[in-house]
């Protein structure tokens, strides 16, 4: 009862109180900022998912930038709609995703995590030398998204024919973050979610009692890896344009900061760990060059007085109690 | 031909300095070093100073470079990692804190040093051609032979030296070596000191022929985890032996491949997917327990 209460508040609060409160103070603005955080969030839930099976994925963003890639030249060079592009993305990353998990997924802990991190920039030098991504310049003037009708019902309208497309990215971003975060809360609490908790804990054990641990880590990568993908497809669809330098290893390790700042014991971890994250970054733009420095200080200064992730305050208050 | 396996070796041995650095940081303390390249630009950075702008020797230059960032090192190992690993309860924690001090590193150097390309007159002229055979210009020989002087003398170190075996003991068994008197705290800080040297050393010797800007960081970073993946993370030898073939793929894969376009890395990425794939702990690497 106090979940759905929860769940209820929670939409009521990102559908009608953020463009409520946005009309009313006139801070247009907040619109691309908050858009960015879903969709960013859309990308850490799949880190987050990989950490779930005791991985350290820092690759987040090299399916996000072939996710993007692939939206953006079905678009303009097939003449796809983006609506059906942005499956075909998230489904291209998961099937990269089985090419690329069958070896890297027996390594663990940091060996695991260095390969990811050279995936990332491994996936930015191909955008730059397959032809059909041309290359460094990137694709741009990608059409904003048309109109998805289904038996001539429109269920949503073309973008270019809006008034005010800011909130119609608002709109879809947000419904793709809370479509991916309940498929991730159902995942968790599944039987698929308890074993992958059993291969965090131990994946010898797990194994031993029958647990198909090669299958399940495949599954939960390639599931990682289709959030990754459809994230960096929508992303591209509001910039209009993708470069080789839109998602790159800085993104990538965001990704997994995100996670963690938020909490790896809990499925909306990701989620508050971008919003506090991006709009940290965006608070400190004010201080100029010293930006970069304010900010890795203060996260520096985190991980000295909260070693566990800011969420294990949590844990300290439960075993006071 | 000979012309490739020349180049192959001159970045070789650049490449297994830096990988040496990386890998010995991991072996005694379990750390993956994100601020590796960082490390290395701001070694860069401190050699262009003393020889660009101060009109310093070289060489002088160069033991400041290694002064520095082995300062550095140890100061990163003392306050940094050594707190966060004392009270941590997962590994994460340290790639976390590593990754901060990267950012933390770029800042830095940005507000320090500026954003141009930097680079300091060539050491020695001229160029060694060999019967047309090999063309190379004589600072890049000076600087191969330098890189690999370094290695044996580290070789040499980690071999004979007491503060060697000392951490060779680390790295095999931390309690163990504990138990037998070892200075764990004190050597791991001398652990850390010597990686971030290494860093800088090489930093320090490529300025003069690449010269060095704070975008090389994230990339050099990377090149080092390839050449530890390949090798083997935590092993002298694997560090060398991955240095060493990173090198030499690279330059025959500038060389071969160049018809295709700018793939040689995605080549060599698939490769090493190959490889993991047959062998996941790499050439030398301990397989999983």
């Amino acid at each position: 009862m106090r979940s759905i209460l929860g769940v209820t508040a929670f939409l009521l609060a990102v559908f009608v109180a953020v463009p409520w409160l946005i009309a009313v103070s006139g801070r247009w603005d907040f619109y691309y900022t908050l858009t960015s955080v879903a969709l960013l969030s859309i990308a850490s839930a799949g880190v987050w998912l990989t950490f779930y099976i005791g991985r350290i994925n820092i690759g987040q963003g090299a399916y996000a930038l072939a996710g993007g890639y692939v939206s953006a030249v079905l678009i303009t060079k097939a003449g796809f709609g983006f609506w059906l592009t942005l499956p075909l993305a998230g489904l291209f990353c998961a099937g990269l995703s089985v090419l690329i998990g069958l070896p890297i997924l027996r390594l663990r802990g940091v060996y695991f995590a260095m390969v990811t991190l050279v995936l990332t920039e491994v996936m930015r030098l191909t955008a730059l030398a397959l032809p059909v991504t041309n290359g460094a310049k990137g694709i741009t003037s990608i059409p904003l998204p048309g109109e998805l009708s289904v038996f001539g019902l429109v269920l949503i309208p073309d973008f270019a024919s809006l008034e005010n497309p800011k909130l119609a990215f608002y709109l879809m971003a947000v419904t793709l973050m809370v479509l991916c975060y309940g498929a991730l809360y159902r995942i968790v609490h599944s039987r698929l979610g308890h074993l992958c908790r059993s291969l965090q804990q131990n994946e010898e054990l797990a194994a031993s009692i029958g647990v198909n641990t090669a299958w399940l880590r495949i599954l939960a990568y390639s599931i990682s890896s289709f959030f990754g993908g459809i994230a960096g497809a929508s992303f591209v669809a509001i910039s209009q344009s993708v470069y080789p330098s839109s998602f790159q290893v800085a993104d990538s390790v965001n990704f997994m900061l995100n996670c963690f700042l938020g909490g790896l014991g809990f499925v909306f971890g990701p989620m508050l760990g971008t919003l506090v994250l991006y709009f940290g970054w965006d608070l400190l733009f004010t201080t100029g060059r010293y930006q970069l420095l304010i900010y890795s200080s203060l996260l520096i200064v985190l991980m000295l007085v909260l070693p566990n992730g800011v969420l294990s305050l949590l844990d300290r208050k439960g075993v006071r109690r | 031909m000979e012309q490739i396996l020349a180049n192959g070796l001159y970045l070789g041995a650049q490449y297994a300095l830096i990988a040496l650095g990386l890998t010995l940081i991991f072996s005694l303390m379990n750390v993956l070093n994100f601020a590796h390249g960082q490390m290395y630009v701001l070694g860069g950075f401190v050699t262009y100073t003393v020889v660009g702008q101060f009109g310093l020797p070289f060489i002088v230059g160069l033991v400041a470079s290694a002064l520095i960032l082995a300062l550095v090192g140890a100061g990163v190992e003392k306050f940094l990692f050594r707190p966060v690993i004392a009270r941590s309860k997962r590994d994460e924690s340290t790639m976390l804190l590593a990754a901060g001090i990267a950012f933390f590193l770029d800042a830095v150097i940005l507000l320090v040093f500026g954003e141009k390309q930097r680079g300091v007159p060539k050491i020695v002229g001229g160029v060694l051609n060999w019967d047309f055979r090999i063309i190379m210009p004589y600072d890049r020989i000076l600087i191969g032979v330098l890189a690999i002087a370094m290695i044996a003398g580290f070789i040499l170190f980690m071999q004979y030296s007491r503060a060697g075996r000392a951490m060779r003991a680390l790295a095999q068994d931390r309690i163990a070596a504990q138990l037998m008197g070892v200075d764990v705290e004190r050597y791991s800080m001398l652990g850390f000191a010597l990686g971030a040297m290494l860093a800088g050393l090489v930093g320090g010797l490529l300025v003069t022929i690449t010269g060095i800007n704070l975008g090389m960081g994230g990339p050099t970073s990377i090149k080092a985890f390839m050449m530890i993946m390949i090798g083997g993370a935590g092993v002298i030898s694997g560090a060398i032996a991955g240095g060493f073939i990173l090198g030499m793929m690279e330059s025959v894969g500038l060389t071969l491949l160049a018809a295709y376009g700018d793939i040689t890395y995605l080549v060599i990425f698939a490769s090493l997917m190959i490889f993991l794939a047959i062998r996941p702990q790499g050439l030398m690497g301990k397989p999983w327990g």
